[in-house]
């Protein structure tokens, strides 16, 4: 169980290691880490990931206190508490000693040409896997049948009301200027709620 | 500049800002800084631009850079510790009590269909991350370059997202070097 512990906690000291540009970023980091090693399924990653979105504190922070705390389900209450908090720290760690380090030292780091250079090559990739992972997302929820890392594109499931949910909230977001995350999720939840009742 | 009468207090001003951001990171920004600048005057609003700068080009967690800059600045190394797990708490509480009655509450068929509409919701809402960071690059052959293979081989391959984001860093220096020779040359 410690064993395990450690494991997953060295996956989210990485995950906060490499995460640019918000918590969105961790994501395609969390489903390549996580899901490919069976260590959660990924319906119950963008579960996690909705309510993340929809409760305070920072996404990543709240995700890793989620994970922590599924991981260790079957092994009561304290210790589930227990998974929470090693993970919270794990992935907050890196950030807490890479900035003490610049608080202290100073920033001159940063400031070096390397530094820059890596982040210009950096920021075009984290874009790019945020955006494969969201439209991968997008292709699971309407034809779930469709695995495009395997080829296969298997589709006999079309799941038309997540296609309608999705519509009404592009249009949403398009026309309602500055609609915030949470309002969108609520949104959301009301809409999955009506149409897969009356489907 | 003010200090703090003691550490319980910069923790709990932390504690609050990380209780009542929705959205995390950025959003947390204006909130933080009408706390510790203009309300409690510990820290100048330098310091506030200087932590955005900071976090553009550093790994990280957002809220956790934002809490140890300035937990640093006010207190020293016990004043990180105090402002970053401030920000952190109110996140282990909230979620510790959801994740003990999610699985129960999933079971109910309306939550379930609830749930349907929120994954739509947040494979939008990380879409439209990705446009508005998209805004932070300067786009020229080499980053489109890089956008396209790094969109390929996330959808097409196995490949570890870590991996690809080393190979992003190092083509990013390769790049760099490359311009600066080229830029030497035409002086």
């Amino acid at each position: 169980m410690i064993l395990e512990l450690l494991k997953l906690a060295w996956i989210f000291f990485k995950i906060g290691l490499f995460t640019f540009g918000g918590g969105y970023a961790m994501i395609p980091l969390m489903e390549s880490e996580l899901v490919s090693r069976n260590l959660i399924d990924i319906n119950t990653l963008y579960d996690f990931i909705g309510i993340a979105e929809s409760t305070p504190g920072p996404i990543a922070i709240n995700m890793a206190t989620f994970i922590g705390n599924e991981a260790m389900i079957d092994y009561g209450f304290l210790a589930r508490i227990f998974g929470s908090i090693v993970m919270t720290t794990a992935v907050a760690l890196p950030s807490f000693i890479i900035i003490l380090l610049i608080a202290s030292l100073g920033s001159k780091f940063l400031e070096s040409k390397w530094v820059q250079h890596a982040f210009t090559g950096l920021k075009p990739t984290v874009i790019g896997l945020i955006l494969s992972v969201s439209v991968g997302l997008m292709i699971r929820l309407v034809l779930p049948l469709v695995n495009i890392e395997n080829f296969v594109f298997n589709v006999s499931i079309f799941n038309y009301q997540n296609l309608i949910i999705f519509g009404i909230l592009v249009f949403l977001s398009i026309f309602v200027k500055k609609i915030s995350p949470i309002k969108l999720i609520i949104i959301a939840a009301v809409l999955g709620i009506i149409i897969y009742s009356i489907s | 500049m003010n200090k703090p009468h003691h550490l319980l207090e910069l923790f709990w001003e932390f504690f609050k800002i990380g209780a009542v951001t929705f959205g995390g990171g950025l959003a947390m920004m204006p909130i933080m800084r009408r706390e510790v600048v203009e309300s409690k005057g510990w820290v100048t609003d330098d310091d506030i631009i200087k932590i955005l700068v900071i976090s553009e080009s550093t790994p990280g967690v957002f809220a956790v850079n934002a809490a140890t800059f300035i937990g640093y600045k006010i207190g020293g190394f016990k004043g990180a510790i105090a402002a970053t797990l401030g920000v952190i708490i109110p996140s282990l509480i909230t979620i510790s009590i959801i994740s003990f009655f999610i699985l129960q509450f999933k079971e109910l068929t309306l939550v379930s269909y609830a749930f349907y509409g929120i994954q739509a919701a947040v494979a939008l809402l990380i879409f439209k991350a990705a446009l508005k960071l998209s805004k932070k690059i300067h786009f020229n052959v080499f980053s489109w370059i890089i956008l396209i293979s790094s969109i390929l081989f996330a959808t097409f391959t196995h490949i570890s997202v870590l991996y690809l984001l080393l190979v992003g860093a190092i083509l990013g220096i390769i790049y760099g070097m490359v311009e600066n020779i080229k830029g030497a040359r035409n002086i």
